[in-house]
């Protein structure tokens, strides 16, 4: 035993007589909440790029020079549509990821298929918002709240456009090379992923528009 | 096969962040998690539009702001423990300090942000600056 393992209370005698130690690969924890743990460190720096994005749009929200403000502009109806769409799509993806783990085909795909058709809805509404403002003249140049608007919205939907693309790879590469390790791994950190868009959604949703439109 | 993974994560204390099973937790109890969730953050949802809809009619002008952002902390907080599985059981510390730290860092930006751009409009009005800038 080194100096190292000492210190750090690694025996490798009674170590190597656990069952398991043929998949420790030497480290203390599995590679899969080593992965987990770094997948979520990214996701909370991600969300520390949205708050400065939400300082940004909270600071300039009265900036419409002479232009609409978000009273005039936001479809509560439409908005309701989006936020039903994602937070359905982040129960399907966890009933994919339940799933993944029990290697269920069914479960996996039609779970999968639900969250990427729900995430797509999203965005195919998202999309025909943006142009509708566009066209009538509230684009992102009109004011310093609608560039905010769109830069803050925009990033979350290009987040959804991603996490689309993430999760047809995923199902490809679940139907190519089976539920492996390393797969399911991915399949976590997509998970992860998809599940915190809908939690900075409950903020976007909230703070723009209900608050936006109460005003 | 590639389960072995889990089987190991149960002989240590330290879980994955949206980690299902980890407590001894089987499926069906983790589609239950995912179906409380889904419940609770669809009833935080119909109370914050119909607060923001229905305005002074019902409730005190004022507390609408407030109500709301209680509201939106209130669904995150269901999204974490249920969606994502963090929670304060042992095998989550690591995940938890993480997100206490991610908290802080997003409270101060959001606080500095708002508090000095209201302290700079207020104690140099916009017309002002516009010509600084000239």
């Amino acid at each position: 035993m080194s100096a190292f393992e000492a210190a750090a209370g690694y025996d490798r005698q009674s170590w190597d007589r656990r069952p398991a130690a043929a998949h420790a690969g030497g480290g203390l924890l599995s590679k899969r909440i080593v992965v987990g743990y770094g997948f979520w460190i990214f996701l909370l720096s991600d969300i520390i790029m949205f708050s400065a994005f939400f300082a940004t749009y909270a600071v300039l929200v009265g900036a419409t020079a002479g232009g609409p403000s978000g009273r005039e502009l936001f479809n509560l109806n439409n908005v309701a549509i989006e936020t039903a769409c994602l937070l359905l799509s982040s129960f399907t993806c966890g009933i994919a990821s339940i799933g993944a783990r029990m290697q269920r085909g069914t479960w996996f795909y039609g779970a999968m298929s639900a969250t990427g058709i729900l995430g797509a809805a999203f965005l195919f509404i998202e999309v025909h918002e943006f142009a509708g403002m566009v066209a009538r003249g509230a684009g992102p140049t009109r004011s310093a709240f609608l560039s905010a608007f769109f830069t803050l919205v925009g990033c979350h939907g290009l987040h959804v456009t991603a996490g689309l693309l993430w999760l047809l790879t995923m199902m490809a590469q679940v139907f190519a090379k089976g539920y492996r390790a390393d797969i399911l791994r991915r399949v976590l950190c997509f998970g992860l992923f998809w599940h915190t868009l809908d939690i900075i959604w409950v903020a976007i949703f909230t703070v723009i528009y209900l608050m936006g439109v109460w005003q | 096969m590639s389960n072995s993974e889990w089987e190991r994560d149960s002989l240590y204390p330290d879980g994955a962040p949206g980690e299902e099973t980890f407590l001894g937790q089987d499926d069906a109890e983790a589609v239950g998690s995912y179906f409380i969730g889904l419940g609770l953050a669809t009833l935080l949802t119909i109370v914050s539009f119909f607060i923001a809809i229905s305005g002074t009619a019902l409730v005190w002008g004022p507390s609408i702001p407030v109500a709301l952002i209680v509201l939106a902390v209130a669904q995150m907080g269901v999204h974490l423990v249920f969606f994502l599985n963090i929670t304060t059981g042992p095998d989550n510390v690591n995940n938890v300090m993480a997100l206490a730290f991610g908290v802080l860092i997003v409270l101060l930006l959001l606080a500095g942000s708002l508090w000095i751009m209201a302290n700079m409009n207020h104690m140099m009005p916009m017309d002002q600056i516009m010509q600084m800038q000239r």
